[in-house]
């Protein structure tokens, strides 16, 4: 079901959170919330459940408008950050509990318990209590409590933060495939950009109550609308350089980086360039001369960080192999297609 | 072994000062059922006499079971009504936005501090207008009233710990705000719940000053009042193989209760919902 935010408006207190926010999910879309912390994506999250209630806007599940009816009306899924499962109840009546509120018979009950538990790949833990499961478990419970009564929207409040690394990876693909499975619409709440990357058709990056970006997660890695976008995706992250248009090329202290054809006739003058460190090593050529001041082993790559004659940082990663020792001199260069160019002010040129 | 060699000497230290109180509950049990010569501390004679008051009406003021029936009345009554008012008054002060609630908060804490001996006048020429003086009723509703604060306090400190997810969850799933606090909410400070009753319970039975000014009757008296005349009637002559006969009659249930009980009553001071 479409869920649409119209000009959604949060204030606590006098501090305004959210003004005049738009987003539409379409049906069966899973959307990212994704930003810094107190960017208002919890907050959003939150509204959309009815938990806040909104200063203003309206909101939408299909044609349905659901702005002002309390949480129990609204029939929405919510999978919160700790699950809150329900401790003193086993795992079939923690699932159950939906159905038992809207007081469906037993067999009904017994049906859709066992067809969400096996779903969600859990239907031997069902006479367990919460305490006694890991937390990809309790994850799969919380999933299947908020599924079982078919919400109209399913919403996932960093459902992943309480995991460890592996079972994050585990979880991040689980939870996309019981989202198709069910071609629920959802929207998913988190900082981490992987997840968000990784999980969801589109996303929509945050920053201080405003959605700064929305887009599919390659347009918004390949094409970001300003510096913040730009800096808040990748890991690692990427580096900004400041630069002069000189003739055919970007000059920053002694160095020159072509400007790239498609680019030529559209900057100009000062601007700022963004690298991503996987655009900068020796296969690009040996336009930028530093000194590598940084070098992390990542294993399968490698992570330099070279300091240009100025002092600019430039990242840059690759396959691990010729381990290069800090202070060695480099001559590497910049993929000039790949160069990102903003203005002064950080948008995109 | 070893462990327990080296903590020889704390042990020791233990039993020599705590001796004297062993000492005195050994002599108060011997000495109810026995007689001793003056100036001897071995007893002479085995004998049921200083137990007479529980079948003779005229040793004590009124009967022993008349006062054991109240004190009964008086105590349980006191922490059904604390526990029941304790739980959603707690649950609003926890959950719930309410105006003046910061108001009532320190207004809580305040009662509970307050010394209920300065009160004790005013509560009497109150009761004393409502007609209730001298009624187990007056009593109770004076010592319900004085142990609510600390009910209060003690079961928000329960609900406090409960996530507030369990609750938004509950919504969430469809069910009412009362739906969600009786079947997702209540199970979890339930450790808690059984606590105050029986802490409250035992605040009740051992209850003194107030039955004495509030209830001074023969009627209406509790087991701690009646213990009391034989010490302070000044017409009798101190008997005090009797008095300890029935400070063990009165003391038992409270001592059964806390063998029975002591591990939910833990859960006050330990104030977390592990289920």
């Amino acid at each position: 079901m479409q869920l649409k935010l119209k000009n959604f408006t949060k204030t606590f207190d006098s501090t305004t959170v959210i003004d005049g926010m738009d987003l539409t999910v379409n049906d069966g879309e899973m959307m990212a919330l994704l930003g810094p912390s107190g960017c208002g994506k919890s907050t959003t999250l939150f509204t959309i459940c009815g938990i806040h209630r909104m200063n203003g806007g309206t909101l939408h599940f299909g044609d349905r408008e659901v702005s002002n009816l309390p949480s129990q009306q609204r029939n929405v899924g919510v999978v919160f950050q700790n699950y809150a499962l329900y401790p003193h109840m086993d795992i079939r009546d923690n699932i159950a509990f939906p159905l038992r509120v809207q007081k469906l018979d037993s067999t009904t009950i017994a049906r859709k318990v066992k067809e969400i538990a096996e779903l969600v790949h859990i239907p031997e833990l069902l006479d367990r209590r919460p305490a006694q499961l890991s937390g990809g478990q309790q994850q799969r419970v919380a999933l299947a409590r908020a599924l079982v009564r078919k919400p109209d929207v399913l919403l996932l409040d960093e459902p992943l933060a309480n995991l460890d690394a592996k079972l994050r990876l585990e979880m991040r693909s689980e939870i996309r495939r019981i989202q198709l499975e069910t071609g629920i619409t959802a929207i998913l709440v988190t900082h981490d950009q992987v997840e968000a990357m990784s999980m969801c058709d589109r996303i929509a990056l945050m920053k201080d109550g405003k959605i700064v970006q929305l887009s599919e997660p390659s347009e918004m890695y390949n094409n970001p609308s300003n510096v913040f976008v730009a800096g808040f995706l990748g890991n690692p992250p990427i580096s900004f350089v400041k630069a002069q248009v000189q003739g055919d090329d970007f000059g920053f202290g002694n160095n020159r980086v072509a400007v790239a054809p498609g680019l030529k006739f559209r900057v100009g003058g000062a601007l700022q360039l963004g690298i991503r460190p996987e655009h900068f090593g020796p296969q690009f050529g040996r336009d930028v001369q530093g000194k590598i001041s940084f070098v992390e082993n990542q294993g399968r790559e490698d992570l330099y960080n070279v300091t240009l004659e100025n002092g600019v940082v430039i990242r840059s990663i690759q396959p691990a192999g010729t381990r290069l020792k800090l202070g060695e001199t480099v001559s590497w260069g910049v993929s000039s297609e790949n160069v990102l160019t903003f203005d002064l002010q950080g948008a995109r040129l | 072994m070893t462990a327990n060699f080296r903590s020889m000497p704390v042990i020791a230290l233990l039993t020599i000062v705590s001796l004297p109180l062993v000492i005195m509950y050994v002599f108060t049990l011997v000495d109810t059922f026995t007689n001793t010569e003056p100036g001897s501390l071995v007893p002479n004679e085995f004998t049921t006499e200083h137990w007479r008051f529980l079948w003779s009406p005229d040793v004590g003021r009124g009967s022993v079971w008349v006062a054991t029936v109240n004190t009964f009345i008086f105590a349980s009554t006191t922490a059904l009504i604390v526990t029941s008012i304790s739980v959603t008054a707690a649950y609003a002060l926890s959950r719930l936005d309410f105006p003046a609630r910061r108001f009532f908060l320190s207004g809580i804490i305040i009662l509970h501090a307050f010394p209920t001996i300065t009160l004790i006048i005013a509560i009497f020429l109150i009761l004393q207008w409502l007609g209730l003086f001298d009624t187990l009723i007056g009593v109770i509703i004076v010592k319900t009233a004085l142990e609510l604060p600390f009910g209060i306090w003690i079961m928000k400190g329960f609900y406090d710990t409960v996530p507030w997810e369990i609750e938004m969850a509950g919504v969430q799933d469809g069910a009412s705000r009362f739906m969600v606090w009786h079947k997702l909410v209540l199970p979890q400070v339930q450790p808690g719940l059984a606590a105050l009753l029986i802490f409250s319970f035992l605040s009740g039975w051992s209850e003194f000053l107030l039955p004495l000014v509030l209830a001074p009757g023969s009627d209406s008296q509790v087991l701690s009042t009646y213990l009391a005349y034989f010490l302070l009637d000044d017409s009798l002559e101190v008997d005090f193989n009797l008095f300890k006969s029935v400070g063990l009659f009165y003391a038992v249930p409270v001592i059964l209760i806390y063998l029975v009980f002591q591990k939910k009553l833990m859960n006050i001071y330990g104030g977390g919902s592990k289920g």
